[in-house]
């Protein structure tokens, strides 16, 4: 093991050394490069849409909606708030635990148990979009709350609300077909000869998505 | 071996363990808002909960923690940006807010 990983002696060196060496610069599986400048890049769509939230919850002369009493669910008479909202975090965070197993175990070449890894990622991701769904129902149907206003407040909150959280949607779900795919290619045995770098590549895409939803949850249900 | 024939390969039991933890880091910033914390406090444990969780995910979950320090720079640097960004829209947005309460108001 020579990389620099393992190479305590000249930490910075080591990039001046990739930068400079008149050759291919990241020594990692290619793929997973391109994997990350994606992420990348959707980091900043995702921050872009965060800062516009920001600015027009700031810039906002009317009351802003309390979230937590928009998204509080009525459970045997008991009133309790961002019960869904907080459902739908535990979901997002077994089911990176269940992608963390399955690029474990596609490195390990148990194909059966990367599958149903993936699958049961894929199905928690279904059920999570599934509850999404329910979320917006509710809250068009019920509150009446529209992209242009709505009766609880400033009327930004509307749009931000459904372009945030419709975009994040958007990424599950892509997210849950991705997942699909890629499993049942490793049940196929399409990587056996290539590696599994995939399982570890689409495991970015998932983690990345699960990350945006910690940022989401913090900054416009729990703020 | 390198990390391109090898991949991220680690012990399952540091993927529970960090599990366990963003359990308990997403209930804890749920029962920020259960418990009607307010002002400096809320924010404050918003942030560090959300920070917590996001750093965990990043670096043992993607595995950002033991990539290779030039793959590592080459993603860090351009987010840079962002902060700038939030800061410049923040003043923009305060300055909106006066503007309204000066001209609209009444």
């Amino acid at each position: 093991m020579t990389d620099m990983n393992s190479a305590p002696k000249g930490y910075w060196q080591n990039m001046v050394v990739d930068w400079s060496a008149d050759k291919e610069a990241f020594k990692v599986n290619w793929g997973k490069v391109m994997m990350w400048v994606f992420l990348v890049s959707d980091t900043f769509i995702f921050s872009l849409f965060l800062i516009g939230y920001m600015n027009v919850r700031i810039s906002a002369s009317e009351a802003w909606p309390l979230t937590s009493e928009v998204f509080a669910l009525v459970v045997g008479g008991e009133h309790i708030p961002l019960l869904l909202i907080a459902i739908m975090t535990f979901i997002l965070i077994t089911s990176s635990g269940t992608m963390a197993m399955a690029v474990n175990t596609a490195y390990q070449g148990n194909k059966h148990a990367t599958f149903w890894l993936m699958i049961t990622t894929a199905v928690l991701g279904a059920s999570f979009v599934g509850m999404q769904a329910y979320e917006w129902t509710k809250l068009i149907v019920e509150e009446g709350i529209r992209p242009w206003g709505n009766p609880l407040g400033a009327a930004q909150f509307g749009s931000t609300f459904f372009m945030i959280t419709g975009f994040h949607g958007l990424h599950v779900t892509g997210g849950v077909i991705y997942l699909t795919i890629v499993a049942i290619k490793v049940r196929l045995g399409h990587y056996d000869k290539k590696g599994f770098q995939i399982v570890e590549i689409t495991g970015l895409y998932w983690h990345f998505v699960d990350l945006v939803w910690v940022f989401i949850f913090a900054f416009f249900y729990l703020w | 071996m390198s990390a391109d024939t090898q991949g991220q390969q680690h012990p399952l039991s540091l993927y529970f363990k960090v599990w366990g933890l963003l359990f308990v880091l997403s209930a804890m910033s749920y029962m920020v808002d259960y418990l009607q914390f307010q002002g400096l406090l809320r924010w404050g444990l918003i942030l560090v909960f959300m920070f917590l969780k996001a750093g965990l995910i990043l670096s043992i979950f993607m595995h950002f923690a033991w990539e290779p320090i030039t793959l590592r720079v080459a993603l860090l640097v351009p987010t840079l940006a962002i902060p700038i960004f939030i800061a410049f829209m923040a003043i923009e947005g305060n300055y909106t807010l006066s503007s309204r309460l000066n001209f609209l108001a009444g």
